[in-house]
């Protein structure tokens, strides 16, 4: 088993590809950061990352099942578990919760308490536009910070989680929809950081900062 | 709230942009990758790139202009032109393009939206309907295939309805009678199939100035404009377009650093 952490480079974000549509976005973007990023299947592989990023396009019992079948499901867990800076992104967001109106029987992560839902009725679905984050009052984000007040960010879903603590900004469309989420060191955003523009490469910057910062501590206690 | 996305189209042939883009500071005005920055930075929501390569063999060059763009261009991008299987659609998508447009392939084979949806997600595929009004029957309008060239013998109300039933996730919507005119989009035609799907519509075709813009969203009701000539001929920059639209009623993501 490789070392993640090799001296000198920066720490290994694995995206994980568990066979699913463009994957390749979220880690060119890492890599455009200077971000060691790389689409992992193994899950040995996965599990000594210093980061890990979620990915998910398409229907949520289909990436479910994906997930499940890839083996990665555990690796999963274990990054979650061990703190490991987590980033879901899209319906790799929605797989962190127990279900999906979309997929009923299908079962979730289960890292985050609650289902997914399907958007308002009476808008068009899916929502894919741009649209402005709400901050959550009382709220600070990592994932955010520095991204201004109402950032422009890139949506295409037709699904969204429910509200809850972790929740730490939304957009508008049809009613307040879940669009960022952060509970200590997992991250999940329901918009596309990675095709938002220069926005979203800041957050992603902030993810890859969070990642070199748990990486730097966890390997420095010698020093 | 709803936000109407402005994309700009670029046509590119064996791996060039053609029709003459217009861009001061450009070092290569033929590269697609680097007028697909270009407009990225200028603050288009979206691209599309169209492959009217007309050699099979040539084709493949268009899936390393996606990997290129995947590298340097953080917004959405779609693929059309030529897409005819399940395995050019994979191949374009794991490059790192977000939607492929299908047209001649999805008439000729419907199931084909339906496969490349259970596949990748209705979300990335798009069907691009070419429509032409028909001669003294009103409001109807006849798909064409095969760049406009063939009648394809079905009802562009009727096809749209089928192509997002079979799991399009947007329809991009060409009206043949004023492409290239610049007079404007096919409003009505516009306004018909926006009406009778649920899933986005983005206009095409006719653009000649930013009140058009406007009209495609508020009398056409489209979710998207797409204009190719008014942008790459320097005429306006994505800037002008979206602050015309606002300040018209429009809304959309302004450019410049977060709103």
């Amino acid at each position: 088993m490789t070392v993640a952490t090799c001296s000198g480079g920066p720490p290994v974000i694995a995206v994980l590809d568990y066979g699913i549509g463009n994957l390749r976005s979220a880690e060119k973007a890492l890599q455009h950061l200077g971000a060691d990023a790389r689409l992992v299947t193994d899950p040995d592989q996965a599990v000594v990352a210093a980061g890990m990023v979620l990915p998910g396009v398409g229907a949520f019992g289909r990436c479910a099942q994906a997930l499940r079948h890839s083996g990665l499901v555990k690796s999963v867990h274990h990054a979650l578990a061990r703190g490991t800076p987590f980033l879901g992104v899209c319906v790799g967001l929605q797989l962190l919760y127990e279900g999906s109106d979309e997929a009923p029987g299908v079962e979730g992560l289960g890292a985050l308490g609650g289902v997914v839902r399907a958007l308002a009725p009476g808008v068009k679905r899916p929502q894919m536009q741009w649209n402005r984050l709400q901050r959550r009052p009382g709220r600070t984000s990592a994932l955010l910070a520095g991204t201004g007040e109402s950032p422009w960010v890139y949506f295409v879903h037709s699904f969204a989680p429910e509200d809850g603590a972790e929740v730490s900004a939304t957009c508008h469309y049809g009613g307040e929809v879940v669009a960022a989420v952060e509970r200590d060191r997992l991250w999940g955003t329901q918009f596309h950081p990675e095709k938002s523009g220069a926005v979203g490469l800041a957050m992603l910057a902030n993810f890859v900062a969070a990642v070199a910062a748990v990486a730097g501590a966890s390997a420095s206690p010698s020093a | 709230m709803r936000c109407i996305r402005v994309i700009p189209c670029l046509d590119v042939d064996a791996g060039r942009v053609v029709k003459g883009v217009q861009f001061a500071g450009l070092v290569d005005a033929g590269d697609p990758v680097e007028l697909a920055a270009r407009y990225d930075a200028e603050g288009a929501d979206e691209l599309v790139f169209l492959d009217i390569t007309a050699s099979v063999d040539a084709r493949r060059t268009m899936v390393e202009v996606v990997a290129r763009t995947a590298e340097q261009v953080f917004i959405p991008f779609t693929v059309g032109g030529g897409v005819g299987d399940v395995d050019a659609a994979r191949a374009l998508l794991r490059a790192g393009a977000d939607k492929v447009s299908l047209n001649t392939a999805a008439l000729a084979h419907p199931n084909l939206v339906a496969r490349l949806a259970g596949e990748f997600g209705a979300q990335c595929v798009v069907v691009a309907i070419d429509a032409r009004r028909r001669a003294g029957a009103g409001a109807r309008w006849d798909v064409y295939s095969h760049g406009g060239r063939r009648p394809a013998g079905r009802d562009a109300l009727a096809w749209a309805e089928q192509a997002a039933a079979l799991g399009a996730g947007e329809i991009l919507l060409t009206s043949m009678d004023r492409d290239g005119t610049r007079s404007g989009y096919d409003l009505e035609l516009t306004r018909a199939v926006a009406g009778t799907v649920a899933v986005p519509v983005v206009a095409s075709g006719g653009v000649g100035s930013l009140e058009h813009l406007v009209q495609g969203a508020r009398q056409g009701d489209a979710d998207a404009v797409l204009a190719a000539s008014i942008f790459h001929r320097g005429e306006h920059t994505l800037a002008e377009a979206k602050a015309y639209m606002a300040d018209h009623g429009v809304p959309v993501r302004p450019v410049g650093p977060a709103g």
